[in-house]
């Protein structure tokens, strides 16, 4: 998938939810973190103009935006995959073999870390500890649900089930 | 044993089962009987510490807070939980999360504080929908908002989400994070009661521990002060996790002896194997050797003993055929991608213990270098603005000194003929290295402290180097 920047906007119901973040705090620049994953969670990641619509909205400068943008690892700066797998290999999945659910759903994909699938569909990305190391080894998808205890065969099915339900 | 927090009650996350089971009741006795003062006073008699991870306690922290209204106040729940290792608070928000409401109220109350916004790492993106939804049945049943129950007090409580930085759970980080900046941490003093969240004083908490004021409000200060370790009285959130059977959350007494954790409880060592080495409260904290496990008491009083620290109780087991070495590299791995840049020791040093370890991992390394580790980590510790840079020095510094020949043993030949003894840098802080035995090394050394000497006086080095 190309690179390519994209010109966000809100609808007025979301801008009403714009608002509603603005409200919860005294100071409207604490906005940019509720807005920067309003906009992931319409377009996928967020692209340069995208930070310029947020910081337009909260009256802020663009470089600040891009600075908070760039801080967090869960704001995407550049496209990701239609699932985007993130797989922890911190100590607790490491030691339940967390590089080989990492290794394996590498190889089968035929991608390295925070690479795409040429159809677009899957890109893998290697994380930090999830809070989830009681059921280890475990990846989360797209910022959200978490698939626990895994093993090899579990992630082929899971997998399987993604490109399916594509 | 009778549990404070994760009691066994199903769907105590619904509002309505919580209030049938007492819930709300200290809420209600705060608002209509007791004063911020008395509230303040029962917690510092209670002795609650802080189980964020550095124990401080509670009701102290509280009164530190200004009495005065000139300024509005906030109260920031750390629900961060990025610590690997860490899955405490998860817990809570999942079990038990109208407590935590009720607890982050109550203290509210007692510090006369306006706002409260609890602050979830992005990840956690199901537990903060049910924190959101939590909320919002607390307000509809008037725990929250304006004039609450009649009493004249009104407080407000928002959720606000991360996005993925293990730096924001320090409180000053986190604070900036809420403002709606990159999550840097700030210099201290000033300290968070004087000047916090939006230049406010401002009061930050742990889940955990504000998750168990409702009961101490209820039963009483003396009823907690006599649970567990008298000096650090209550119940920790174990959270074990890595080769045990029976891996994750116990709530139990602290002062627990590990080995009771982990055979009783967790069912012992995966596969019939013994142990080698424990982390006891997350990855920041010194690991512990076997030895040290047989006999230890899981409360901040003893794990400081030895020179560890209980941490957010997150007890890591690793089993006798564990790459040690492997471990380290992993946890610097994640230390080197969570700094946030701002000081020099952390920012390279991370960067130099980890390209060390991996090197030591890829059979390159030198003899010196677990001595060169050691020095960069004491480098570290102490010199930076937050203590992340001590949370990554600690690992790298204890876990060679107390496993040192598991290291050793990845080093068996030194590749790069440089001397064994590296004093070019200038790090070292043992005193082995005055006594060279080796005269090839000797000479090595003295042709490489000549160059030096050299260098020094070329006037370009001259200028940057004063
Ligand atoms: C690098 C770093 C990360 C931290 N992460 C957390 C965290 O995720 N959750 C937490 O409660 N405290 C965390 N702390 C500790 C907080 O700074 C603070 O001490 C704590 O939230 C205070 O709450 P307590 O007094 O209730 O323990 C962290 C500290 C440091 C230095
Ligand atoms: S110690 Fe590390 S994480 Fe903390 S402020 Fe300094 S650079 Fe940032
Ligand atoms: S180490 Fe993977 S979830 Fe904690």
């Amino acid at each position: 998938m190309e690179n390519k920047n994209y010109t966000p906007v809100f609808d007025d119901n979301e801008m009403k939810t714009v608002e509603y973040h603005k409200s919860k705090y005294p100071a409207q620049m604490a906005a940019v973190m509720p807005l920067l994953w309003m906009i992931q969670e319409k377009y996928g990641w967020i692209s340069t103009d995208a930070m310029k619509y947020v910081g337009d909205l909260l009256k802020l400068p663009h470089d600040h935006v891009l600075g908070v943008a760039t801080f967090y690892s869960m704001y995407f700066k550049k496209p990701v995959g239609k699932y985007h797998l993130q797989i922890c290999t911190n100590v607790s999945c490491m030691l339940c073999g967390g590089y080989d659910i990492f290794n394996h759903i590498s190889r089968k994909l035929g991608i390295k870390n925070k690479e795409i699938t040429p159809d677009g569909i899957f890109s893998i990305e290697e994380v930090e500890c999830l809070g989830s190391c009681a059921t280890a080894p475990m990846l989360q998808i797209n910022n959200k649900e978490f698939h626990e205890k895994l093993t090899t065969e579990e992630a082929d099915k899971l997998l399987e089930n993604l490109r399916n339900s594509n | 044993m009778e549990k404070i927090i994760l009691k066994d009650i199903p769907d105590l996350d619904k509002i309505s089962v919580y209030e049938s089971n007492g819930g709300y009741a200290a809420w209600k006795k705060v608002l209509s009987q007791m004063k911020p003062e008395e509230v303040i006073e029962e917690v510092k008699k209670s002795g609650l510490r802080g189980r964020g991870g550095a124990c401080f306690p509670t009701g102290l922290k509280w009164s530190f807070m200004p009495k005065g209204n000139e300024k509005p106040k906030y109260l920031c729940c750390n629900g961060d939980e990025s610590e690997p290792g860490s899955f405490k608070d998860r817990e809570i928000f999942e079990k038990n999360p109208h407590q935590f409401i009720e607890g982050a109220l109550i203290a509210a109350y007692s510090m006369g504080i306006k706002a409260v916004y609890v602050y979830i790492r992005g990840e956690y993106w199901k537990w903060i929908n049910i924190m959101e939804e939590c909320v919002s049945d607390a307000y509809k049943n008037g725990y929250i908002g304006k004039n609450i129950l009649g009493s004249g007090y009104s407080v407000e409580m928002y959720v606000h989400k991360g996005a993925g930085a293990y730096i924001c759970g320090e409180e000053s980080s986190l604070m900036n994070s809420l403002e709606g900046k990159r999550g840097y941490p700030r210099v201290k003093p000033p300290f968070p009661a004087a000047v916090g969240v939006w230049g406010n004083p401002t009061t930050i908490n742990n889940i955990e521990t504000l998750a168990n004021v409702p009961e101490i409000i209820n039963k009483g200060a003396e009823w907690f002060s006599k649970i567990g370790e008298p000096k650090h009285p209550g119940t920790l959130l174990f959270g074990v996790s890595g080769h045990v059977n029976k891996p994750g959350v116990y709530e139990l007494p602290t002062g627990i002896p590990l080995m009771t954790l982990i055979n009783d409880y967790c069912g012992g060592v995966k596969n019939g194997k013994d142990f080698k080495m424990i982390i006891p409260g997350g990855s920041s904290m010194p690991p512990l050797t076997k030895e040290e496990s047989l006999t230890m008491k899981m409360d901040a009083e003893s794990l400081k003993a030895v020179g560890s620290a209980i941490g957010t109780a997150g007890v890591m087991v690793m089993n006798e055929d564990t790459d040690i070495v492997h471990v380290l590299q992993r946890i610097t791995k994640f230390y080197y991608h969570e700094s946030c840049g701002q000081c020099t020791p952390c920012r390279e040093g991370c960067g130099w213990m980890l390209k060390v370890l991996n090197r030591i991992m890829d059979g390159t390394g030198r003899h010196s270098d677990l001595d060169l580790l050691i020095s960069v980590a004491e480098n570290i510790e102490g010199n930076t603005i937050c203590a992340l840079g001590d949370a990554a020095a600690w690992p790298v510094k204890w876990t060679i000194r107390k496993f040192r020949k598991e290291f050793e043993a990845k080093i068996k030949e030194d590749k790069t003929g440089l001397p064994a003894v590296n004093k070019v840098h200038g790090l070292r802080k043992s005193e082995e290295y005055m006594t060279i035995s080796d005269h090839t090394e000797q000479v090595k050394v003295e042709k490489l402290m000549g160059k030096v000497q050299e260098l020094t006086q070329n006037e370009d080095v001259k200028r940057f180097s004063s």
